[in-house]
């Protein structure tokens, strides 16, 4: 884990700034790297290009309100980020959310999770020089989006988690689409392997590059799919189960050679996975209230309360100190970005600038998550 | 039947009844420069547009459509954004080495316009070295390359144009060993000896596996050395923004783009030329009136429905695989074009020596 200083100002080594504008950060990142000739010898992150101070912000808005300032960290987990703060308001006010809520809530999550890993995947392809997987991905993104916006009137920042339950309830012709969907989508999976996953250049280029180990991933806090790909048990949908993800049947896959192709073996996985999970719940909808009954002005006691889910890109954790108030006193979000991002410069070390590019992208950096 | 041979022969004679021979060589150097040029511009125009719609198909898009017909003006409208736009010269930036890269890539791509045979009599140069000519002058391009890296100032630049100097350089050893191969089969260098010499039947069909293998290398070392992808790491995009030219704008970053373009169609048709018998009509043995329906068909379609066949093969390649890592890349180049290369050089030797070929 400790590392010996590296010279940048070394005869023969080369100082690069990767960014804040450069297609492989995917947003707003400033990356600076020493190399000699192609081998990166340091990556360090310059973060704070994009930082909107979120967290400040939500100091001063009511418990109904800081939850959509969420949407717009990782706003590919957008749902899954409101869910997190949902949760953490409901845990302090004992809201006892209606079954319906919980099914609607767990089968937007995994939409959303699955939304999210289809963009990645094209977006992976793309830094490792494979343009016309992007175009595929969207294709299949557009029509989640499109099945997002008719039930929650939003194709990315959708706000639809509220405290006690959901926004509004489901769009009549939800399940058909979601059904539609999921079977259109099996097959495009297929085509992705058949593409990408077993394509010997790509291959090549993910296979024993950015390797990290337990330990190491543990020690720098990585979650998700990350540490996942190092063989370590770390879904929150298993570890503390919420809003029914104890009564589904799903596994939790685990690659052991944490390098970037297990990262990237475990995400297509969970996709699989995450469509299990739709298919088990899309015809099991109960019936009932979308949303319990809750004071039109939520104030949480006083004390801290924290929530934990499982977005696309690992752990996310909303803590909340409330002072009794209308607002809270303090909040603070774990947001899986950063942390799996400050692996990125163990991984790099001795790797190729070409590497660089494509660890970036089995980390599936979204830089608003980052900075916050 | 016109012909573009009758048309060049009879303006010759036009010239030559009523002018002496200088003045004759002289205009007629004219008219071969501006068509060249002409082709030039009209190539950049075509390559372009094709590969936009080439790869929008292969992403489900329509790609250019609103500009003119089927978007057909789009890469002229293009070119003439590029030609009013400033051009840039950072500072700190060698001057004079700046600027002379674009033209150097420009003017070798010209120059290996000169010995191709576009049909039946109608060739720029008609050397007898045709085929080293073209590979001596090919290689020049990375001096431009190399150049615009080292001149931009720019980091990135520079990675761009030492990663192409690595490139190209390993690539044209196989592509000329691929290339010697038929040159072996035929004994001469000449393209319209070689051309001549598939009278019978393309190389391709005649050299069973050895000129297959070699067709197969040939392919592989000039997507590579035209720093197409998945060979494209001068410009990886994902990695180096632009690589070598991402210092350049306006006119004389086209001129890397059309240099780009043009390469590509040169080298497809030194392809076409080795392996698919030039402007020579597909035959097939002992059908006359197949081959006769098959001679109708002019000797420059032939030609470039065969290239642009080739540049096709070349653009899907690029809109599907990845991109190669840079020690990946030489990998493959070292210890396994050039070995298996070789190899297939003796294989062929000793065909050609037991005249085992189909004649």
């Amino acid at each position: 884990m400790q590392y010996e200083e590296v010279a940048t100002t070394e005869e023969g080594n080369l100082v690069i700034n990767v960014g804040p504008q450069h297609p492989a950060t995917h947003g707003v990142m400033h990356l600076v790297i020493t190399l000699n000739g192609e081998t990166i010898l340091k990556v360090e992150p310059h973060l704070g290009y994009i930082h909107r101070s979120i967290e400040k912000m939500c100091e001063s808005l009511s418990y109904r309100q800081f939850i959509y300032s969420t949407s717009r960290m990782d706003y590919l987990s957008a749902h899954i980020n409101n869910h997190g703060c949902a949760l953490a308001v409901e845990k302090g006010l004992q809201i006892e959310v209606p079954e319906r809520a919980k099914v609607i809530r767990v089968l937007m999550d995994e939409l959303t999770r699955v939304a999210s890993h289809v963009l990645w995947w094209g977006a992976m392809a793309m830094d490792v020089g494979a343009l016309t997987p992007f175009f595929h991905a969207f294709r299949e993104r557009e029509l989640i989006n499109d099945i997002m916006e008719e039930t929650c009137g939003a194709r990315l920042t959708m706000n639809y988690m509220v405290p006690g339950g959901v926004m509004a309830d489901l769009h009549p012709d939800f399940v058909r689409k979601v059904k539609d969907f999921v079977a259109f989508f099996r097959t495009k999976i297929d085509e992705y392997d058949t593409l990408i996953t077993h394509n010997v250049i790509f291959q090549g280029r993910m296979k024993g590059v950015g390797v990290i180990s337990a330990a190491d991933a543990v020690s720098y806090g990585c979650t998700g799919p990350v540490l996942r790909a190092c063989g370590v048990k770390c879904d929150i949908r298993k570890l503390s189960p919420y809003d029914g993800y104890e009564k589904l049947n799903f596994e939790e896959p685990l690659e052991t050679a944490g390098d970037s192709y297990a990262r990237y073996l475990q995400r297509m996985r969970e996709l699989r996975e995450s469509l299990s999970i739709i298919d088990q719940l899309i015809d099991n909808i109960p019936e009932g209230d979308f949303q319990a009954k809750t004071k039109a002005v939520l104030k949480l006691p006083k004390g801290e309360f924290y929530s934990r889910v499982e977005t696309a890109r690992g752990e996310f954790g909303v803590y909340i100190i409330s002072e009794g108030g209308l607002t809270p006193y303090r909040i603070h979000f774990r947001s899986p970005g950063f942390n799996n991002l400050a692996a990125l410069d163990h991984m790099a070390r001795g790797q190729k600038i070409g590497d660089l590019v494509a660890i970036m992208g089995t980390l599936d950096l979204v830089i608003p998550d980052i900075d916050r | 039947m016109i012909s573009i041979e009758h048309i060049s022969q009879s303006l010759h004679e036009a010239l030559s009844a009523s002018l002496n021979s200088t003045l004759v060589l002289l205009i007629e150097m004219v008219i071969a420069g501006v068509l060249v040029i002409a082709l030039f511009a009209v190539l950049g125009l075509v390559l372009v547009f094709m590969e936009r719609k080439v790869s929008a198909y292969i992403q489900i898009r329509l790609g250019p459509n609103r500009v003119g017909y089927q978007g057909f003006a789009q890469t002229a409208a293009d070119t003439l954004k590029l030609l009013i736009k400033e051009g840039l010269t950072p500072d700190g930036a060698d001057k004079f080495l700046f600027n002379l890269a674009p033209l150097v890539v420009m003017v070798v791509a010209m120059l290996i316009m000169a010995p191709i045979a576009f049909t039946k009599g109608f060739q720029l140069w008609d050397i007898n070295i045709g085929v080293l000519y073209v590979s001596a002058v090919s290689s020049i391009s990375v001096i431009g390359i190399l150049m615009a890296g080292w001149a931009s100032n720019n980091k990135y630049s520079m990675l761009g144009a030492m990663r192409s100097g690595a490139q190209i350089v390993s690539y044209e050893l196989s592509a000329g060993l691929s290339v010697i191969t038929i040159v072996i089969l035929v004994g001469s260098l000449s393209i319209n000896d070689i051309i001549a010499s598939q009278q019978n039947g393309w190389w391709i069909f005649k050299g069973h596996i050895p000129v297959m293998i070699s067709f197969i290398i040939f392919v592989i070392a000039v997507t590579a050395e035209t720093n197409r992808a998945p060979f494209d790491l001068a410009e990886a995009e994902s990695e180096l923004t632009a690589g070598f030219h991402t210092e350049y704008s306006g006119m004389r970053f086209a001129f890397f783009f059309l240099a780009e373009y043009v390469n590509i169609f040169v080298v497809c048709a030194i392809g076409a030329t080795l392996f698919f018998g030039g402007w020579m009509p597909f035959h097939i043995g002992s059908w006359e009136a197949f081959n006769h329906v098959m001679d109708f068909i002019p000797g420059i379609v032939w030609f470039f429905g065969k290239i642009f066949s080739l540049i096709f093969l070349i653009m899907w390649f690029r809109w599907t695989f990845p991109r190669l890592r840079i020690d990946q890349l030489l990998n493959l180049e070292w210890k396994y074009l050039l070995p298996i290369a070789m190899f297939n050089l003796l294989l062929t030797t000793l065909m050609a020596i037991t005249g085992f070929y189909f004649k």
